[in-house]
Order: C-alpha cells, then sequence, then structure tokens
C-alpha cells in the first residue's frame, strides 16, 4: 500500500489541478491550477526512477547496494525548468490582462468574439 | 566528421544560434536584425534542402545522428530522419523565409522587431526540433518552445488587450497539452525504461495494445490534435490566429503543422506495429472522426464570421479535417495489407500532398489578409470594399489562393483533393461525399469574402495603397510555390510525397542496432 502512496498523491493533484482549470474563471486560480497538474507530472516522473533504500545517483558516493535512476531526475529537471517559464509567461499575460481590463475574471476578458 | 555528417544537429542550431544574436543585433540598429533573421532563416532552409537531397537520395534508411558521439546507442540524444521528416521541415524552412521577408515592411510602424524576430527563429527552431529528433523527450522540449515563443508573438501587439486574452488562452492549452504529452511520455518509460522512438516502438509492439498503451496513445492523439487545431480542442486557434500580427498567422498554421507530423509518427512509427498486428481500425476511425468533424464545423463556423482573419482561421481547421481524413483512412487499414495496397498509401499520399498544400495555400491567403489590414487598417469585411480598384497585385493572389483552397482544377488543391475523394470513396463513400461538400462551402466563404473586400465602389473614406515591395516578395514565393505544384503534381508527388510515405510506414531502425 506504501508503495502506491506516490502514484494516489499524483492522482489527486492532477486531479485538483484539472478541476481547478475546468471549472474556476479567475485567471490567476487557472494559472495556479495548471502549476498543479506540472507539480503532479514531476512527481510521477521523480517516483518512477526511485527505489527504496537506493543511493543517489552520484558516483563519489557510492559504496555499494542499489542507486537510483538519474534519468528521470534529468528529466523533471528541464520540465521544472519550462514550467518557471510557462507560469512566468502565463502571469505576465495575466497582469496585462487585468491593465487592459480591469479585471482578471475570465468571465470579463472576453472581447474576442464570433 | 565532415560538415554532412553535422547537417541534422545545424538545421537545429543555426537558427537557435540567430535567436540569441538577434536581440544583441538589435541593439546596433533598429532595421538590422530583420535581415540578419532573414539570412538565418535561409541559411537553415539552405541546410534542410541539402539534408532532403541526402535523406531522398539514399535507399529509404533514416539517417542518425548522436549527439557528441560518433558511436549511437540508444541512450544518447539522437536525432533520426527519414523522409517524413525532412518533408515538414521544408515545409517550416519554406513558409518561414516568406513569413520573414513579408514582415520586414509589415513590422515597420512596431518596436521591439528585434524580440519579434526572436521569437520567429525561435518557433522555427522549435518546429525544426519536432520533426528531427528520435526522441519522445526532445520532442516535448522542442513542442514548449514551440508554443512558447508562439503565444509570445499572439501577444506582440501591446497595445491591445484583445492580444493577451489570446495568447493567454493559447498559451493555457498549450501548456496542458504539454504536460499530458509529459505524462504520457512518462507512462511510456515507466514500462520500457527508454525514450527513443525506435526502441519504444519495438516494445509496444511486443506487448500489443496494453490498457496502459491505450492510454498512451489517447493522450498522444489528444495533444498533437490541439498542437493541430483540429475540431473538439480547437478553441484557442481563431482567437490566436485572428490577433497574430499579420504574417504570425502563417507561421502559426506551419508550426501547428507540426502537430500533425506528432500525430502521424505517433500512430504509425510509435504504435503502427501494434496496429497492423492487431488489425485495430479504432485508432484510424478516432482520427478520421477528428477530421471529419473538423473540417465541417471548421467550414460552418466560417461562413458566419465577418472578421477576415477569424475566417481564415477557421478555414485553417477545416483543411486540417481533410489531412486528418485521409491519413486517418490509411492508419484504419493499417492491418489490411490488400486495402493499404489498394486505396490506403494512396489516401496517406492524398493526405501529406494536402500538407504542404495546405502550408502554401493557407498560407498565402493569410498573408493576403495581413496586407488587407495593412492597407485598410480593419479585419471588419463589412467595412471594407473595393479594394481591387487599388491594391491589383493582392487581389490577384488573393484569388489564387481562393482557387487553389476550394480545389478548382487545375490548382494543387484540387489535386490532393481529388486524392483524398478517391482512395476515401473506396474506404466509405459517406465519407468522400461530406468532403466535396465541405469543398462547395469553402468556394461559397472565399466568394463571400471576394465580393465583399475586392469589388465594389473604393472606399470614400480612406486612401487605399498597394502593400510595400516586400510584403509582395513574400506573398509571391507562396504563390510560385502553388503554381509549380499545380502544374507539376505529378512530379511533386513522384519525388517529394511517395518516399515520405514509404518512409511513414516503415519501421525504424534502432540506433546502433542493439
Amino acid at each position: 500500500m506504501i508503495d502506491m502512496a506516490p502514484y494516489i498523491t499524483v492522482a489527486i493533484i492532477i486531479g485538483i489541478g484539472l478541476y481547478i482549470c475546468m471549472f474556476k474563471s479567475n485567471l490567476i486560480k487557472i494559472v495556479m491550477g495548471i502549476s498543479l497538474i506540472e507539480s503532479g507530472v514531476n512527481l510521477f516522473l521523480i517516483t518512477l526512477g526511485y527505489r527504496h533504500g537506493a543511493y543517489a545517483p552520484i558516483f563519489t558516493m557510492f559504496n555499494g547496494g542499489i542507486m537510483t535512476l538519474p534519468t528521470p531526475q534529468a528529466l523533471t529537471l528541464t520540465s521544472i525548468v519550462i514550467g518557471v517559464a510557462t507560469t512566468a509567461l502565463l502571469l505576465a499575460f495575466v497582469i496585462k490582462i487585468y491593465r487592459h481590463y480591469g479585471s482578471i475574471d475570465a468571465k470579463d476578458a472576453r472581447r474576442l468574439k464570433g | 566528421m565532415s560538415f554532412m555528417d553535422q547537417l541534422p544537429i545545424l538545421i537545429i542550431a543555426v537558427p537557435l544560434l540567430g535567436a540569441f544574436l538577434t536581440p544583441i543585433l538589435g541593439m546596433m540598429s533598429k532595421k538590422l536584425p530583420r535581415y540578419t533573421s532573414t539570412l538565418f532563416l535561409a541559411v537553415s532552409a539552405l541546410l534542410v534542402a541539402l539534408m532532403a537531397f541526402e535523406v531522398y537520395g539514399g535507399d529509404g534508411t533514416p539517417i542518425i545522428y548522436t549527439l557528441g558521439s560518433s558511436d549511437p546507442t540508444p541512450f544518447r540524444i539522437v536525432l533520426e530522419i527519414d523522409a517524413f521528416s525532412v518533408f515538414m521541415a521544408i515545409i517550416m524552412a519554406g513558409v518561414s523565409l516568406a513569413v520573414s521577408i513579408y514582415s520586414w515592411s509589415f513590422t515597420d510602424k512596431y518596436t521591439g522587431q528585434d524580440k519579434f524576430y526572436t521569437l520567429i527563429l525561435l518557433v522555427v527552431v522549435g518546429s525544426y526540433g519536432m520533426t528531427l529528433t528520435g526522441d519522445l523527450f526532445n520532442l516535448f522540449v522542442f513542442f514548449e518552445i514551440s508554443s512558447i515563443a508562439l503565444s509570445g508573438l499572439v501577444a506582440f501587439r501591446m497595445n491591445r488587450g484583445e492580444s493577451f486574452e489570446a495568447a493567454f488562452k493559447y498559451m493555457m492549452y498549450s501548456t496542458l497539452s504539454g504536460l499530458f504529452l509529459l505524462f504520457a511520455i512518462a507512462l511510456l518509460y515507466s514500462q520500457y525504461g527508454v525514450l527513443n522512438i525506435a526502441l519504444l516502438a519495438q516494445g509496444i509492439t511486443a506487448d500489443g495494445f496494453t490498457p496502459l498503451n491505450k492510454v498512451v496513445l489517447a493522450l498522444l492523439i489528444g495533444d498533437f490534435a490541439m498542437k493541430a487545431g483540429a475540431v473538439p480542442l480547437h478553441m484557442p486557434s481563431p482567437y490566436a490566429y485572428s490577433e497574430s500580427p499579420g504574417g504570425i498567422s502563417t507561421l502559426f498554421m506551419a508550426a501547428s503543422q507540426a502537430g500533425l507530423y506528432g500525430l502521424f509518427r505517433a500512430s504509425f512509427t510509435l504504435f503502427g506495429g501494434a496496429i497492423s498486428s492487431m488489425g485495430y481500425a479504432a485508432v484510424g476511425w478516432i482520427v478520421i472522426i477528428l477530421g471529419v468533424l473538423s473540417m465541417f464545423i471548421g467550414v460552418t463556423m466560417a461562413l458566419v464570421q465577418k472578421d477576415v482573419k477569424r475566417l481564415m482561421a477557421y478555414h485553417c481547421i477545416s483543411q486540417t479535417g481533410y489531412i486528418l481524413l485521409g491519413v486517418g483512412v490509411g492508419i484504419a487499414v493499417l492491418g489490411d495489407a490488400t486495402a493499404m495496397d489498394r486505396y490506403g498509401k494512396a489516401a496517406i499520399e492524398g493526405g501529406l500532398f494536402h500538407t504542404i498544400n495546405n502550408a502554401l495555400y493557407k498560407g498565402l491567403l493569410f498573408l493576403t489578409a495581413g496586407a488587407m489590414f495593412y492597407a485598410t487598417g480593419t479585419r471588419n469585411l463589412n467595412e471594407m470594399r473595393g479594394l481591387g480598384h487599388n491594391m491589383k497585385i493582392t487581389t490577384m493572389f488573393f484569388l489564387i489562393g481562393a482557387i487553389a483552397i476550394s480545389g478548382i482544377p487545375p490548382s494543387n488543391g484540387f489535386s490532393s483533393k481529388l486524392l483524398i475523394y478517391e482512395s476515401v470513396f473506396q474506404f466509405n463513400p459517406a465519407l468522400s461525399a461530406i468532403a466535396m461538400f465541405v469543398s462547395v462551402l469553402t468556394l461559397a466563404s472565399f466568394v463571400k469574402v471576394f465580393y465583399s473586400a475586392f469589388l465594389g465602389p473604393k472606399m470614400k473614406d480612406k486612401e487605399i495603397k498597394e502593400v510595400p515591395s516586400s510584403m509582395i516578395f513574400g506573398m509571391a514565393i507562396l504563390v510560385a510555390a502553388i503554381l509549380a505544384f499545380s502544374l507539376f503534381p505529378g512530379l511533386v508527388l513522384d519525388t517529394l510525397i511517395k518516399p515520405a510515405v514509404e518512409a511513414l510506414l516503415r519501421a525504424w531502425p534502432i540506433p546502433g542496432g542493439v
């Protein structure tokens, strides 16, 4: 059961994030929802490479036993960096939308129609 | 290693170098970035052309390039390039060159041109990277590069709140689909422990359609369909297309075709073995249904639009539907060798031929819409009329584009649509009938645009002038390509399309032959 705990956490985090993206109209909350999904996916990647009681994949610290898989950690780092960029850009858009529309509610920010 | 061996990475590295040099050059002079970035795009287009000669001249086995080593193994960063990859890169190379030349005059009034060209170069990097990579994680990284740069371009006109609204919508959808793409990649990694497409394909073919693999395929198709702008996930595309400045709509369309590349790569190279060994037609039908929905909903939404760029955006969705329909039939008959030979290959050929034709004429139409906006200052069709009096060249270019998109013989749109009609008719006549009906509606819609914008008396309140020569030249590149494709469809089909289809149907060799 305890082995499954990270996967259940991943499912819960992604589920909450999706719920926020779909049902909240505050733009900052939507960005938070996206950020939550991103954390869920990152946690999933990290969990894939983790083995219980294993060493960090640094060769100088290694003295027998098993090491965790370094590839998912490298992937996660890349994904975090991309996530910072997307979150920053989305928040910058929210600031600009607030300046132009005077509101950060998705219901007010809809001049584009048709 | 010789220069030719380094070609694959140079195609990605040259525009990337250009992207980061452009802001520095922009400090020296306001006009310098536009020329240098076009130069970088031209050099990378030349490299793509050299690559194309090498790939198309070879025996059909993909070229494998390993980063930082001459010893290929699937665990290194690998680029794997076959005729289909190069085919999509050629589309991007041609369209990006036309767009950057077109933008010389279009962005004259705007500040921040160096950032504009930086973002154009980054979009091009993203598309080249997506098409040339042999590694699923790199595909995700380039997917994000292209999405982030594109939403920056959509928000380029910072004086308008609408640009940010559109950019936020596009960014939100593309980030979500990017994250689910990463989730799908993680699911594959958890099962097979590799990220190399060829090695993953081998594992998936051995396992068949396990429930987990079904989830992965569904996620991949959904993500790439969003990037391509197919119907259930088309919501941000009309906003983004209509708000992006001038030629960027064209670049946007070419970049979203990298989404189609991902979809086809996932369903043929990655899952093709599993689909054909199990005779699994459902995947093909899903793609076909996406295609039919896009075709029909796209064109019916286009009929009621007043904003010329929004109208064209819906047509773009509709044309994507044709591509999905053609290739979807090919995916549906993957497991059936006789049907594949009888009409399946022709359907995929039609789909791919339509991909390049769509990039040309839809790209041209977006550029003419930009020219109409440049001349009149409005995108509303009800406010513009009589442009044909003074904008003779643009009118002619618009007509060529409209004839091609409606599939009137002898245009290039006619040849690819005919291929799709004929082959899809043998698969299911009803689908072919829908496709023809959509084509009629497309013609009706463009007759409306032509009538209301170009015909009639001159506009009284505004002096209309022909657009500057760099915009004409940018459009002329695409017109020349359309005319060439219309005159020699057979030649294009034999030299460019058929090798790409063969490459798509063949399994990728594993780097290093492990």
